[in-house]
Order: structure tokens, then C-alpha cells, then sequence
């Protein structure tokens, strides 16, 4: 199980606590996130459900690559970090 | 007559109430966020308030008759399908995803919870249950010109005006920034471009006449003749007679034929207010005199009111929705850039500084 954790500036929006996720990909952590949290889920992903333009996401300490799909994989012992891009301002 | 106004700035929604020594600010929800538009449903007395959470995306909130804030479904595009490709004016994907909402709209009269929401990046939406759910208008997202939609007052094109008759509510229009005026008969489902007769300085010679090339700054119908509707267009300010098949064009408006909102009167349709700006180039008030113009007469004359409004060093500008008129066609109120709030109670005629230390104002509407 991943370990994800959320910036904290998502939290007086939507509570979004550090969770463990199973998953071999961004997409699937997420997604498992979001069933149990789904007001989060349009907090990061847009209407397509890829990443939202100023949200940055790192595994391991490096940042995605797939801000689409989000096929990026993540291990058992991963550490998620969901951040604000600084691109937002 | 409205005695409580709803302003959305950028750092939060005001609610300024009319006590015995005036207009004042009497309530603040969203303290600190940007809150682009509001929305008071006079069928039930609910409020609705959309936010842009910038990282985190737009979102809508509502409050029943009474009660707090609590947030609904946003409007959201479908799935775009696989491989479909759509550039936007730079080349790149055009993302289908809310961007902004530009438009808040309660439905008919015989339509109560509906609720019809304009967006960037050009999609239509309505609600039959409060904002619960969304559905979005597809014969106008997937009418072939739609594509033909242009950035105008953002880098995407948008949906900032939305006119429902109230004699029969499937009559919807909407303006375009940029891409003219458009109207569906029956109820939303399909549509037709409109707008013949108005005329764009900005496009080469041969578009200048093209009804999707038209870039309507704000769209307002008359609501006892909601065959007259009123365009502030980015070069002018035309006239309808015949629910926005053909305009004609008002010419030689002083101190200008520039600017953003218009309102009409509830019930005559040839009494119509502006806020001109110097267009393009500046985009300030003219002299820096704030000032409000009035018809009467459907564009043959026009009134320059400036009573109670700053005269001088005035650089406020009044966006397109930030002027709002009362139901009741009396009161007023506009919010500028600068922070700004003015009311009048006689029509335009004087008009007293609530405050001019708001956040920028982005949305004025009567409660």
C-alpha cells in the first residue's frame, strides 16, 4: 500500500487526510483515494480526469510524467505526495 | 424593490443590505477566495455562488432560502472521445473542462430548480434540480461553428449571458464572447446562430458583417418585451427588435461606444443603461470620470450621469456583470475593479458610495 498525502492547502476545502492505497499506478492509488473520498476527486483532477493544470504530483520523491493518464508507476512502499504546482501562483 | 445586493469579488462574496442610514456591508462568506459570480434565484429565494479555487479548480455553491453555503455539482464537460482532436486558437488541445463560469441564469417561471450556467470554454449547461446535477447543452457544443468560437475577454471562448423569456421558457439565448448571439427555441436542444446586423472592427473586412465573429460583450432582454434585446459589443452597441435576429447598430454615444455591462429596464425595452470606457487602448474611464449612460428612447439620446460617481483619478472598471438593475427597473448598482460600489435608487440619476474598498469586483446582482 502507498502512502498519499495531500498538501495542505486542499484542507479547508476538502478534508483530505494521509491515507494508505493500494495500486501499481498514479491512476490506480487515486482513483482507490477518491472512492472513499469523492468530493476530492474534482479538487485534483479535471474533467477529463487529468491532472488539474496547477496540481503537481510526486512518487519517491519524483515528480509524474503522465499528467494524463497518470501511468506513472508507484510501489508497495511509495510515498504520494499531491501538491499546488507553483505554476498556480 | 431589492434591498439586498450580492457582490463577488476577488476575495470573497459580500452581502450589502439597505438599512435607515443606507447601504452597508452587513454579510462576507468566502473570506480569502475568489468568488467570480452569484446568482439569487427570486422563484425560491436560493443563492447560488461560483468560485474559482485556482489549484483546485471551479466550484459552485448554494445556499437554500436561509441556511449556510454548502457545495453542489459543478458543471462538468463529458469525456471527450477517443482520438478526438480540438486546438485552440495557439494549437494547442482545447481542454473540455469548466474553466470558468461565466453565466448564472434561474429558469422560466414554470421551471422551478431550474438553473442554466454559462462556461469557458464555450459549453452550456442546465440543472433541473437546484445544481445538484448538470446536464450539458450538446447541440450547441457539437453545432459544427461552435469551433469557430474565438478567446475574447479570456484566453477561451465563453457563454457570459444567458436571456430566458419569461413568457415561454424554452426560448433561451445566450452572447458569446466571441461568437455572436445564439438561440435555441426548444428548451436547449438545438440552436441557431443570430445576430445578423452587427458589425466588428477587429477582424478583416470581409468577416466584419459575420454574425459568429461578433464579440457581445453582455446580452440583456427585456423581460415585458423579451423581443428587444440590448448588445454591449467590444465596438458598439446595437439594438434588437426581433429577439436577436437582426441589430441595429447606436452610433456616436458619447463619451463612448466601449464597454462591458448593459442593463434594460424590466418593462421598456427603449430604456437601457451602460458604463463607457475608452476601448482598447486604455481601458479606463474617459477623463477619469466614472460615468453611467442612459436611454430612454431606445439609442436615439442618451443621458451622461455622474451624479455621486468619482469625477475625477477615477479608474474603475465596470465589468459585464457588474451592473445590476432591481427587478422593480428603480435601483442600481455597479462594482468596479478598484473596488468600488455605487447604488442608486432613482434610475442613475444620483448615486451614493456604499464603499470603494472592496476587493476588484467581478459580479454586482440584486437579491
Amino acid at each position: 500500500m502507498a502512502k498519499v498525502v495531500f498538501t495542505a492547502n486542499i484542507q479547508r476545502l476538502v478534508p483530505c487526510p494521509a491515507v494508505e492505497a493500494a495500486g501499481a499506478t498514479v491512476r490506480d492509488v487515486l482513483e482507490n483515494v477518491f472512492a472513499e473520498n469523492p468530493r476530492a476527486r474534482g479538487y485534483v483532477l479535471d474533467d477529463q480526469s487529468a491532472l488539474r493544470k496547477h496540481i503537481a504530483v510526486f512518487v519517491d520523491g519524483a515528480m509524474i510524467r503522465d499528467r494524463v493518464r497518470l501511468s506513472d508507476p508507484v510501489g508497495a512502499a511509495s510515498a504520494v505526495y499531491v501538491f499546488q504546482a507553483l505554476s498556480g501562483g | 424593490m431589492s434591498d439586498t445586493l450580492l457582490i463577488s469579488t476577488r476575495k470573497g462574496l459580500f452581502t450589502v443590505a439597505r438599512r435607515s442610514g443606507g447601504w452597508a456591508i452587513a454579510g462576507l462568506d468566502f473570506l480569502g477566495d475568489n468568488v467570480t459570480l452569484a446568482l439569487a434565484d427570486a422563484r425560491d429565494g436560493n443563492r447560488y455562488a461560483a468560485l474559482d479555487h485556482g489549484h483546485f479548480g471551479v466550484k459552485l455553491y448554494r445556499a437554500e432560502k436561509g441556511g449556510g453555503w454548502e457545495e453542489i455539482a459543478a458543471p462538468a464537460y463529458p469525456p471527450k472521445p477517443e482520438g478526438y482532436e480540438e486546438k485552440d486558437l495557439w494549437g494547442r488541445p482545447l481542454n473540455w473542462s469548466t474553466a470558468r463560469i461565466w453565466s448564472l441564469e434561474a429558469g422560466g417561471p414554470d421551471e422551478a430548480g431550474t438553473i442554466w450556467c454559462g462556461t469557458l470554454p464555450g459549453g452550456l449547461f442546465r440543472s433541473k434540480d437546484r445544481g445538484a446535477s448538470w446536464e450539458m447543452m450538446r447541440g450547441l457544443w457539437d453545432h459544427p461553428k461552435r469551433k469557430q468560437w474565438m478567446p475574447g475577454g479570456a484566453d477561451l471562448p465563453g457563454i457570459h449571458s444567458i436571456c430566458i423569456d419569461p413568457r415561454d421558457s424554452r426560448r433561451v439565448t445566450v452572447g458569446v464572447s466571441t461568437g455572436g448571439v445564439w438561440a435555441s427555441e426548444d428548451g436547449g436542444a438545438t440552436w441557431t446562430l443570430r445576430g445578423e446586423g452587427m458589425r466588428a472592427e477587429y477582424v478583416a473586412p470581409e468577416l466584419a458583417h459575420d454574425p459568429i465573429a461578433q464579440d457581445v460583450h453582455r446580452l440583456a432582454q427585456c423581460a415585458g418585451d423579451p423581443r428587444r434585446m440590448w448588445v454591449q459589443h467590444h465596438n458598439g452597441i446595437f439594438v434588437s427588435s426581433d429577439a436577436g435576429r437582426t441589430f441595429t447598430e447606436i452610433k456616436d454615444v458619447e463619451p463612448s461606444v466601449f464597454g462591458f455591462p448593459v442593463v434594460v429596464h424590466p418593462r421598456e425595452p427603449d430604456t437601457a443603461w451602460f458604463v463607457p470606457e475608452i476601448k482598447d487602448e486604455k481601458r479606463i474611464p474617459r477623463g477619469g470620470k466614472l460615468v453611467v449612460t442612459r436611454t430612454r428612447d431606445a439609442g436615439k439620446s442618451f443621458d451622461v450621469l455622474t451624479g455621486g460617481l468619482p469625477q475625477s483619478h477615477a479608474y474603475d472598471i465596470v465589468y459585464r456583470h457588474a451592473l445590476a438593475l432591481d427587478a422593480a427597473g428603480e435601483r442600481l448598482a455597479l462594482g468596479s475593479t478598484t473596488g468600488g460600489l455605487w447604488v442608486s435608487e432613482n434610475q442613475g440619476d444620483g448615486w451614493a458610495c456604499v464603499t470603494h474598498t472592496l476587493p476588484p469586483v467581478y459580479a454586482v446582482a440584486f437579491a
